[in-house]
């Protein structure tokens, strides 16, 4: 595919994969190339040794960035994406390998010495464990923090919120209470890629039609949130009274004004 | 904590222990929210473990839940000292995905407003560090040079720092012809008068030479192995520039040079920093010499919005108006790197997409991550005020820094 886009552009990929392959391929488990990016996916437990072959042979002198991220769907969900770059060929390569909570992978401090945060950063937002670095200590998120935030799992609006009480002059943790529930607006087109039913459509297709249609029957269904709900629980107004006849005639329209009293 | 038990001469054998303090969170010079413990045997600092994360909001994670176009104005919000360099880095992943193409006026008002940008931070982190390393003036004149920029922001997109001007396929809005022509005289007539004014009491300074050179001394191979990159990699003579290397939009059109240092410290990185505002001038004027007139904003209907007129005119404008504010555009699924040198160095986005609207994983590489974990190995040695020097040096910024 030409390229159209201005992005970067570094030495040409061509040949890079073969040449690379060749010297790692005992540990290689893929190797492409997508959007102008190599990518190589390695064994776990070797990622170490193969770093260090392409920090040594390959002139891939500098470790750039280490990036985590979370496939939930997967056996194992996490995967760590390594992004070296050589200053003497003047390009760029991605090595990945994928971890769950209980696999570390090795650590490549033992490489470069910015690895050690870089790691940090990956086991504090996703909880990956890299067996060897001397220091995993949380990095980004507050002292005391459980969970990994950056996990797919893991709420948007985190669990906790904190204040500072006048009372007990100090800040306090208290649990996350939303006074309107958290938005999240879905705008995928309904003919292209959202993959829920809407009300209606079962029957044009055919389809067992849905378990839980969407409906709204009372105003506490309309998902605006507690506060909401109880505003709509309380009544409006006082009822209407019984009907009775009380023996009075309706009042009626006023009699008319006199001529005099008009002005 | 490593005792070091030592006799005093002087208060008669009562023992001196390491003493450890704490360098922030509120510190004027840690330039934002930066803990720092530091452990000192006397003045000399031991040992320093910075803690960052105390302005940590999961930007990441807020990217996930918002559309390509709605996560946008969060890269201002990074480094809010170099706003429009990070959207860059950012808009060239969307564009690398997409593979769309952008039209050449818009290339040229990126790479003009991406050096107004690093004009405008070095304005700012120059001053800062000259203030932290105890000279007032300097930074008082040319923050007035920082406003200038920050009005030119205004004009060109409506707001002083959160511009969010650079979009995918190209950039919001033209700019007036007026607009181009007030930064050419600015920088003609006012720019370099009041920056090497503001120079000239530093740059040979006594003072300021004696808290900066010889400051933290670092070899090209520890620079390369910490994975340095921007002013601190050029500081220590490797000429390493991602707009000469791996150019970007029409870099490869500009003609300027990579300034580096000999010695590597402190003062070096100053220094670098001050030539490169003579380099970015030199590429905003060749911007505004050979900007082409035509389209601002790919023609790509799918990825950027119709004209207002248009909208007034075409259902089908209107259409897609509609659809790229709610819906937003779908993205190939795959996954980029993108880096580009922002002012502060390598400023990388790794984009994944899942062929949806919105980023599956958007993951940030910040330029302070490097620096400042170097920050222990880079003060050991030096007294506690040479923290504060090159911290100053290393241009850190906690938006950024903590995402």
């Amino acid at each position: 595919m030409a390229v159209l886009h201005s992005a970067p552009r570094f030495a040409s990929n061509e040949g890079v994969i073969d040449a690379i392959s060749e010297t790692i391929s005992v540990w290689l488990i893929e190797a492409h190339e997508a959007h102008g990016e190599v990518i190589f996916r390695v064994e776990r437990d070797a990622m170490e040794k193969v770093l260090r072959i392409l920090r040594d042979d390959h002139a891939y002198q500098q470790l750039m960035e280490i990036a985590g991220a979370d496939y939930p769907s997967r056996p194992e969900r996490f995967e760590v994406v390594y992004m070296l770059q050589s200053l003497t060929k003047n390009h760029r390569v991605m090595v990945k390998c994928s971890a769950s909570e209980d696999t570390p992978v090795p650590t490549v401090t033992t490489l470069w010495p910015n690895a050690g945060w870089l790691e940090r950063e990956v086991f504090d937002m996703f909880g990956v464990t890299f067996a060897g670095n001397p220091d995993l200590r949380r990095i980004l998120t507050d002292y005391g923090f459980e969970g990994h935030p950056f996990r797919k799992d893991f709420p948007m609006t985190g669990y906790t919120e904190l204040r500072y009480s006048e009372d007990e002059k100090r800040v306090v943790y208290e649990p996350v209470e939303l006074a309107q529930e958290m938005r999240s607006f879905d705008f995928l087109s309904p003919w292209e890629g959202a993959d829920y039913v809407l009300p209606g459509d079962e029957k044009s297709r055919g389809a067992p039609p849905v378990a839980d249609p969407k409906t709204t029957e009372k105003p506490a269904d309309t998902g605006a949130g507690k506060k909401a709900d109880e505003a709509a629980a309380k009544p409006v107004a006082r009822p209407a009274p019984d009907k009775k006849d009380s023996g009075k005639p309706a009042p009626g329209a006023p009699d008319a004004t006199s001529k005099e009293g008009g002005r | 904590m490593s005792m070091n038990l030592e006799e005093s001469p002087t208060t008669e054998g009562e023992v001196i222990t390491n003493y450890t303090i704490n360098f922030g969170p509120q510190h004027p010079a840690a330039h934002g929210v930066l803990r720092m413990v530091m452990e000192l045997d006397g003045e000399v600092i031991e040992r320093i473990d910075p803690h960052v994360g105390l302005l940590h909001r999961g930007t990441e994670k807020l990217i996930e839940q918002k559309t390509y176009l709605q996560a946008l104005p969060y890269f201002d919000r990074l480094d809010y000292c170099s706003p429009l360099a990070q959207e860059h880095s950012y808009v060239l992943a969307i564009e690398k995905l997409l593979n769309i193409e952008v039209p050449i006026r818009a290339q040229y008002l990126r790479v003009l407003f991406a050096e107004l940008t690093r004009i405008c931070n070095h304005m700012l982190n120059m001053g800062a560090h000259i203030l932290d390393v105890g000279a007032f003036t300097p930074n008082l004149w040319i923050m007035d040079l920082r406003e200038d920029c920050l009005n030119f922001f205004e004009r060109a997109s409506g707001a002083r720092m959160h511009s969010a001007y650079f979009r995918p396929g190209g950039v919001h809005q033209d700019v007036p012809e007026k607009l181009l022509v007030d930064i050419g005289d600015w920088l003609d007539n006012r720019f370099f008068q009041l920056f090497e004014d503001a120079m000239s009491l530093v740059m040979d300074n006594r003072i300021f030479k004696q808290r900066n050179v010889d400051i933290a001394v670092v070899s090209r191979e520890d620079a390369i192995a910490w994975g340095f990159s921007g002013p601190m990699i050029r500081a220590a003579g490797i000429p390493w520039d991602l707009r000469k290397s791996q150019p970007y939009d029409v870099y490869d059109r500009m003609e300027f040079d990579i300034p580096v240092g000999t010695n590597s410290d402190c003062y070096d990185r100053f220094m670098v920093r001050v030539k490169e505002v003579y380099e970015s001038a030199k590429i905003m004027r060749q911007c505004l010499r050979d900007m082409p007139q035509g389209p601002i904003a790919s023609t790509d209907g799918k990825v950027s919005p119709p004209k207002r007129g248009e909208m007034k005119q075409s259902m089908e404008s209107l259409i897609h108006h509609f659809k790229l504010y709610t819906e937003g555009f779908h993205v190939p699924a795959g996954e980029v790197y993108v880096a580009t040198e922002s002012p502060k160095g390598e400023f990388g986005v790794y984009l994944v997409s899942d062929g949806t609207n919105k980023p599956y994983r958007c993951k940030i590489r910040p330029t302070a991550f490097s620096h400042l974990q170097a920050m222990d190995f880079m003060s050991k040695g030096h007294m506690l005020p040479d923290a504060t020097a090159i911290l100053g040096a290393i241009d850190v910024v906690f938006g950024e820094c903590d995402r």
